[in-house]
Order: C-alpha cells, then structure tokens, then sequence
C-alpha cells in the first residue's frame, strides 16, 4: 500500500468572473521511503496539489473529484480538526518563504519547542531535548536556539524551519520549494543536509520545485507538471537520462553549464496555457517545437513506461524527438506565441 | 565572439582598439551601522562593503561579478551607477569622473549608464503601463519629437525584446504579465535611450528554471549587438560563464581572482573559485553533490576575520592565511588572484 | 470602464453609496428646479393663516414649520450646502494633507521634522471647539465653516501618506525611476504619488462625510449662516421651536439626509480604493 494515494484529483478555483482548474486528473503514489519530486513552472499547479493534501486549500479552492488517500482516509473527507491532526504529526510542510514564517519576537528554540509541546505529550524537558537533537540533525550548533531568528543567516532559518518539520517525526514532509530564495553554496549545502536527513529516515519527502537540479540532487522519482496535469512520471534516473516528454527535454536543457564547450541555452518560447478556459488537445501544444495535428485535437493518452508514464500523441517516435531535442535549432525554431 | 550551431568560437580581437568605457578605482564603500553588543548598548560599527576594488569594463565586453549574498557586488553595482558615493575611490565613465557629475551633466550620465534589477515584480511601477514605463525616459532625456515618435520607438525596442505583438504588451500593468515578460519589460526600458554601459543585477535569480535561458540569450544578444559595456551579477558561476567575457569573484567586499571567463573556470586558482564551481546545480541525478571544498557559513559582515576574509571557510588554509591578508598576485597574462598558495 | 462596471457589480455598499451620494449632487445642481416653493417663503392658506406644523400633504410634500415654510423645499435647497461643503472640504483636505505627506516623506530631513511639528501642533486643536471659536471669530458663513474644517483635518490624511510616501521611497521602482535621471520633483509626482492616489481617495470621501457633520453640528448649535438653509439650520430651527416631537416632518428628514449622505461617503471610499488601483485581482 502506497503511503499517499492521490487518485483522479481535479481541483478547481472558483473566481469572480469563471473558473480554473488548477490540478486536472492527476494520479500519483507516494511509496514509503521515496523521495519524490514535484517539477514545474509557475502556475502549473503543483502549489495547489500540496496544499490539497495539507488542507490548506484557499476558500475558493475546492476538489471536485477523487481522493488523496493517506493512510486509508480520503484527507479531502476530514473536518478541519482531523486535518490539524494529520498536519504536523503525520505530514508536515515546509512553506515557500518558510524563512519569513519563524516568529521574529520569539527565541528559535521557544517556537520548536512550542511546536513540539502543542501535539505531544512531552514535557517541557523532553522537548528542549528534542529540540536539541534536531538542531544536531540540521548541522546547527546547539546554543544557537537560544538566539532570534533576525540573528540567523538564510541559510540557518532554512535549516531550522527544516528542523521544526522534523519535530514530529512525521511520516511524510513535503517541502514547497526550499532552496529558491538562498545562493548557491548555501542552497548546496541545505540540499546535502537533506539528503544526509532522509538517509537514516523512515518516511518520504515531496520536494516540489522549478529546479530540476535540485530535484536530481535529492529524489528518486519525479513527476514533471504542466498546465495542470503531470506530463511525465518516472523513476529519477530514467526521466532525467533519457525524457521522454518535449518539455522534460526542455528543462533539462536550461542549465548553463561549466564543463565542456560553452553550449547555447534552450528556451523553451510562450507562455503556459490559460487553465480558467477549456484546454483542447495537449496542453503544451502552443509550444513544443514537435507539436502535430494530433496534439491540438485530442488529448495524449497516458503511456507507461517501466516505472512511470508520460503524456504525449507522438510516442512512437519518443527516441527521434529526444535526439532532435538536444538540438539548440529543434527550439529555436519553434514558434510559441 | 561568433556563435557557430551553437558552440563559441572565439574571434581574435588584438587588432581591435576598444573604448573603456567604466573603470573603478581601488573602490571603497563602509557603511556605519549600530550593532547590538552584550546587553543593551550598541556601538557604531562599520561594514566594509567594498573594500580596494578596481575594475574595467571595454565596450562590447561584459564582466561578470559572482559572489554570495553580501560579498559586496550589488553594492559595487549601485557605486557604479552613481546610486552611492564611494567612501574612497575613483569612478571613470567615458572619459569623466562621475564623483564630481551634477545637473545636467549628471543627468547625461544617467543616460549612459543603466540597470536591470533582480526583481521584475518590483522592478516596475504597479501604476504605470509599459509603454508610460517605456516612454519616460524618453522624455526625460528628450528623445523624440512627439508622441508619436516616443510610442514608436518604445514599441520597437519591446518588440526586439521579444515581446510581441508588442502593441498589445504596451498596453498592460505589470500585474498583467508573468515575471519573465515582466523582467524583458525592464530589459527594454533599460535600453530605450541607448545607454553605452548596462548592469544586470541577478538577472534571472527569481524566474523559473525553464524561462532563464530566454533573458540570458535576451541580454546576451542586446549587448553584443549595441556594443555595450555590460557587468553581469550573479551568485550562480554557471550564469555568469554564459553570458560574460571576464569574471571577477568577490567575497565579502574584496575581488580574490578575475580574470578571462573560460581561463577562470578552468584553472580555477582561488580556492572561492573552486567552491563556487562545486556548487553549480546539475541536473545529472549521477553526479551527486558533495560540497568538499568549503565549510561553514560567510561570516557576519561586522566582524571580519582576520588576516584573510575566506581562511576559517577554506580548506587549504595556513598559517601565514590567519593573520596576514593576501595581496594581489598577476599569475598569468591578465589573471589576478588574492591569495597567499600564489604568493611570491 | 468594463471593469469599473465590474467592481461597481462586486462591492454593493460601495455602489449603495455612490448612488446615494449622485443622488444628491442632482438634487443639489437641479435645487432650484425641484423645490417647490421658496424655502424662506412664509406660506398662508386660502383663509390668510399661517400654514403652521402641518403635516404632509400634496402640496407640501414634507409639510410646514413652525414658522409655515415648506420643508421639502428647504431639504432641497439646504442639500447644496450639504454637498458643497462636503465635497470642496474633502478636495482641500486631500490636495493640502496629500502633498504635505509627500514632501514630508519623501525629502525628510529637516523639511520633514518642521512640517511634522505642524501636524503635531494640529493634533493638539480639539476639533468642534476650535471650529466654533473660528466661526464665531471670522463671522459665519460657509466659507469659514469650509475654511475650518480643512485647517483641522488635514493633519490625519498628511501623516498616513507621508508613511505610505516613507516605504514607496525605497522601492525597486523608484530606484529605477532615479536611474533614469529623473529629477526629485519628477519621482516624487510621476512615480510615488500615483501610487498614494487610493489612500488620498479613501480620504477625499471620509473628509467629505466629516464635514457634511460638522457643518450640520455647527449649525444645528445655531452658529451656522442664518441666511443660508441648510439641514443643520432646519435642525437648529426646529429644535429652537420645541417642535421635535410634534412634527415628525419636520425633524425626520434632515436627520436622515445627512445620516444618508455621511453614510455613502464611508461606502463610496471603499470603492474609490478599488477602482483607483489597477492591481483588481491579487496573483
């Protein structure tokens, strides 16, 4: 049995003037132990999908069809004081500006401690002892707990804010794009740290990001989203080697690199597509460069793959696209819009 | 530089004379600032933001200054631009020494010399539309004849900034636009007067991943092709090495090698370099991160260390690295590093 | 102009209260035309008495003073001094407090220290008496009253937006407006006070509301202009005759009106925030 089971989900927000649907029939399993990755740009909906599974939907948010099953409840069914227990406890999050979330009045180690105390039964001992062994676990030194966070670097609330998440013992910690707002050495290091953490640990972490690289330094299955819906699902090594959908193709070309000869950069043209308005065809259509008749007209079925599936109409000719793909010329060419 | 399917095939430029067109001086910026000792006094302190700084930018060639948060570079930037005053240091633009620029003069400086900035959601005023965002310098700088004119050549430099239709995006807010087009707003306003001299402060730091490489190759293009002086920031090397000539990298408030692009990457002399370079994400799931050459967090900007800045981080520190502070060595043709491993 | 409409559709007490006060201006500009008698008018009966407290009927809509003037009229031709107040006070207040808070903001230093010492020298005036002590110094009329109202409530609106002006000041945007080269004045009405504008309107309607209240206070303590009517005035009148609770005609409708045309100040301000800022949906 999967840990996290989301099946079918569609989720819609309901605005002023129509709707969106922001997550469009999506299926994914959570096994424990995985690290899974949840890839896509902005607005592709994977914000949405987590804060479905943590109940933190916004008022106008609302699924509208199938269940995220966690340990044999559907969590779409709970009241809201069933989902506080499930948060924290069993599930926990690391928000996107999680740096900006520790209380500035209040000493670090005050609001672990609180967190822990507010969903346990430990005393005030035990806690500061947990507390204590967390900072171990996140590479901060212990005496730091007593400081404010104003007193910490970026990267050091980072890793507290990890470190809280952890209070719990959670059996699944989805962290909401951990690395964006930090440089690189320090992104590096947090990124290491959390590798080191799920190493010795029993549960599975959703890392849901842009960065791609970020996800390949960390996960072990990745599901890449687009307009809604997850285009390509896989196991790490298979969809980042060899990809089998265009925009996979696409982002894995997007990072300057430097080894080797200085190669130009893909950029994939256009814009995603407006999900409050009904979508025909493939919902990348408007800007992969191997769209055909097929794409604008009928949606991609679903085509497994090993471990995995992706989505797209040309799936017969996966292997001469990937090769055309690494071209520079193949997106150039391209028209987006 | 000429782009070949996609690999660089480096031109020889000897026989070209170029125009200097920004030169710093041994640059210096400190900043007072009240920090909280034991209890409840606090004492004046100073941060040395910049500190013995020189830098020159030709025409047509872009430097790219990399660092972490806080080694100095957005400062170096904002000096550059006249948004600061150095506290030591000379600044040269074209010819003329931009501390003593008032009225008038100063204002043609400020045609010379423009920036885009980190942030496109903040970059831009939420009131205006692009093309009152666009045609404001043109007016400032009485550019044009008319409206009319002014809307065209607004209109032009949008579309070459790969915004099209561009008569559509003319008329949107800012809150209209997704942060990509947003930031080839910013682009083009930087270069609607024709400046000679471009800084682009984390061009792509808050975009996604996917739409980067377009306003790299956006910059890339604009600056060869007005032959501008460009200076790139950036705390990712790997950026930097796709979009400039010559690096420089700072850390905190000092430059410890620079030196051509491709050269720098290469031998890598710094041991900041090397860690740099180490931390450049990889979207290759074979090649797992190991951070091996540095330890530790930048230290607090107050309390330098002392002898030099980078010793309680780096890996191949000595002795003589914990209390002398490492002087300039040259130790290849136009290749400079702070150092004592290069030390004469 | 579609998404004005569409706000309007979206925040009722907003448009309750834009109807309201339009309703007004209209009554106010087209006075003349709509009172059915001269409000100063003595009316006499066909038997030469008269007319006094009647109640209302078709010819006196609102019926008769004490004094036999026609209250309808009166209610009409007093919602111009209504609206007039109103609306030049809320204009004044906001012009005056909206670009002291500006410069304040803005050019700190010492500009910034002298004009906020004025402010707190404002705060320290005590409103309705320093108004009444004014009127009965300059005599009354509404200029004065108009007069008196903006010298005390500009203070409220310049320390909000010199606030506002504080954090806009270091805002990437106006950084980048700096880099353009343009000058300070430039910034500061090209780039910052755009973007105040809502705060200001917010302003311009709560003005507008305070001082339809304090003109009718002023009034209805007696000290108002004796040759103008106003709502204030037929308070004042009415109160003075001991009539308040023998004719519900006559004491009802100002009361109403002004609590009426206050009210839809409030609301419309809510809107005015709205429409004025073009960031309608958040991302």
């Amino acid at each position: 049995m999967a840990l996290l089971d989301i099946n079918d989900l569609t989720i819609e927000y309901k605005l002023s003037d129509g709707k969106v649907r922001a997550v469009d029939d999506v299926t994914l399993k959570v096994e424990n132990g995985d690290v899974l990755g949840l890839v896509g740009e902005s607005g592709c909906g994977k914000t949405t999908l987590i804060k479905a599974v943590m109940g933190l939907l916004a008022k106008n948010g609302k699924a509208v069809s199938g269940q995220i099953m966690y340990k044999e409840k559907d969590l779409l069914k709970l009241n809201k004081n069933q989902i506080r227990k499930v948060r924290w406890n069993d599930i926990s999050m690391i928000t996107q500006s999680a740096m900006n979330s520790l209380n500035p009045v209040y000493r670090v180690g005050w609001q672990i401690n609180e967190a822990i105390l507010e969903h346990t039964n430990f005393s005030k001992e035990q806690a500061n002892e947990k507390s204590k062994s967390l900072f171990d676990l996140v590479g901060l030194e212990r005496d730091r707990l007593e400081d404010y966070p104003h007193q910490y670097s970026g990267g050091m609330k980072q890793r507290a804010i990890i470190a809280m998440s952890l209070a719990l013992d959670p059996n699944i910690i989805i962290a909401d794009e951990p690395t964006t707002a930090l440089d690189v050495i320090v992104q590096s290091q947090i990124l290491e740290r959390i590798n080191k953490l799920l190493d010795g640990y029993d549960g599975s972490m959703i890392l849901v990001t842009h960065d791609i690289s970020a996800v390949a330094q960390t996960c072990n299955k990745i599901a890449v989203m687009y307009g809604g819906k997850i285009m390509e699902y896989g196991d790490i090594r298979q969809v980042l080697k060899q990809p089998n959908h265009p925009y996979t193709m696409g982002l894995k070309n997007a990072f300057p690199s430097i080894t080797g000869e200085k190669k130009e950069l893909v950029s994939i043209k256009g814009v995603p597509p407006d999900l409050s308005k009904e979508i025909r065809g493939c919902r990348f259509k408007d800007r992969c460069p191997f769209v055909i008749k097929k794409c604008i007209e009928i949606e991609p079925e679903k085509v497994k793959t090993e471990k995995g599936f992706f989505r797209c109409s040309r799936y017969e000719e996966i292997d001469k696209i990937r090769e055309m793909s690494d071209d520079m010329e193949t997106w150039n060419n391209c028209n987006g819009e | 530089m000429i782009w070949k399917h996609g690999i660089i095939v480096m031109e020889n430029n000897m026989a070209e004379v170029k125009n200097k067109v920004i030169e710093a001086i041994n640059l210096k910026k400190y900043f007072d600032v009240k920090v909280k000792t034991n209890g409840m006094f606090r004492e004046e302190r100073e941060v040395k933001a910049v500190d013995g700084v020189n830098i020159e930018v030709l025409e047509g060639e872009t430097l790219g200054l990399v660092g972490e948060s806080g080694c100095g570079k957005t400062t170096t930037a904002k000096l550059l631009l006249k948004l600061y005053n150095p506290t030591e240091g000379k600044i040269i633009c074209n010819g003329m020494d931009i501390s003593k620029l008032k009225g008038k003069n100063l204002k043609k400086f400020r045609k010379e010399a423009q920036m885009v900035f980190q942030d496109p959601y903040e970059s831009l005023n939420p009131r205006y539309r692009v093309k009152d965002t666009l045609i404001d310098p043109l007016i400032i700088h009485k550019i044009g004849n008319s409206y009319e004119e002014r809307y065209e050549i607004a209109k032009n430099i949008l579309e070459e900034s790969g915004l099209r239709p561009a008569h559509k995006f003319m008329e949107r807010y800012p809150h209209e636009m997704s942060g990509g087009q947003r930031q080839r707003v910013a682009i083009a306003r930087a270069l609607v007067a024709s400046p000679s001299f471009l800084i682009a402060d984390e061009p792509v730091s808050m975009l996604d991943v996917s739409i980067r490489a377009g306003i790299l190759n956006l910059l890339r293009k604009m600056i060869s092709e007005r032959n501008l002086a460009g200076i790139t920031i950036s705390h990712d090397i790997s950026l930097i090495r796709y979009i400039s000539d010559k690096t420089a990298v700072m850390y905190l408030g000092k430059i410890v090698e620079y030196g051509e692009t491709e050269k720098l990457i290469q031998k890598k002399y710094h041991p900041y370099t090397e860690a740099l370079l180490e931390a450049v994400p990889n979207p290759d799931p074979d090649i797992k991160l190991s951070l091996e050459k540095i330890k530790g967090e930048a230290p607090d900007p107050v309390n330098l260390p002392k002898g030099c800045r980078f010793h309680p981080r780096c890996m191949k520190c000595m002795e003589i690295c914990k209390s002398k502070e490492p002087e300039t060595v040259q130790v290849e043709k136009g290749h400079y590093v702070q150092c004592h491993l290069y030390s004469k | 102009m579609k998404k004005t409409l569409k706000i309007l559709k979206n925040n009722k007490a907003g448009t309750v209260g834009l109807v309201i006060f339009i309703t007004f201006v209209f009554i106010a500009i087209f006075a003349n035309q709509i009172a059915t008698y001269d409000p100063m008018e003595i009316q006499y009966s066909d038997k030469y008495e008269v007319k006094r407290l009647q109640s209302p009927s078709k010819e006196h809509l609102l019926g008769t003073t004490w004094m036999g003037r026609d209250v309808f009229s009166q209610m009409v031709i007093g919602s111009r001094i209504a609206v007039l107040v109103g609306v030049i006070s809320a204009i004044c207040v906001a012009f005056i407090g909206t670009n002291i808070g500006l410069i304040a903001g803005y050019y700190g230093g010492i500009v910034d220290k002298i004009l906020m010492r004025i402010v707190d020298i404002m705060y320290g005036l005590p409103f309705l008496p320093f108004a009444l002590i004014l009127v009965a110094v300059l005599g009354p009329g509404i200029r004065n009253i108009i007069l008196a109202i903006v010298i005390i409530t500009w203070r409220n609106s310049s320390r909000v937006i010199r606030s506002q002006t504080l954090s806009l000041k270091n805002r990437t945007f106006v950084e980048a407006a700096k880099l353009t080269g343009a000058s300070n004045l430039r910034i500061l009405y090209k780039s910052i006070a755009p973007n105040v504008l809502p705060t200001s309107l917010v302003y311009v309607s709560t003005t507008m509301a305070s001082a339809i209240m304090t003109e009718s206070s002023i009034s209805f303590l007696g000290l108002g202009d004796p040759m103008q009517v106003s709502w204030g005035r037929i308070l004042y009148a009415c109160y003075s005759s001991q009539a308040m609770f023998k004719a519900w005609w006559w004491i009802l409708p100002p009361g109403i009106a002004i609590t009426l045309l206050v009210m839809s100040g409030y609301m419309m301000g809510r809107v005015f925030e709205e429409i004025a800022n073009p960031r309608l949906k958040e991302r």
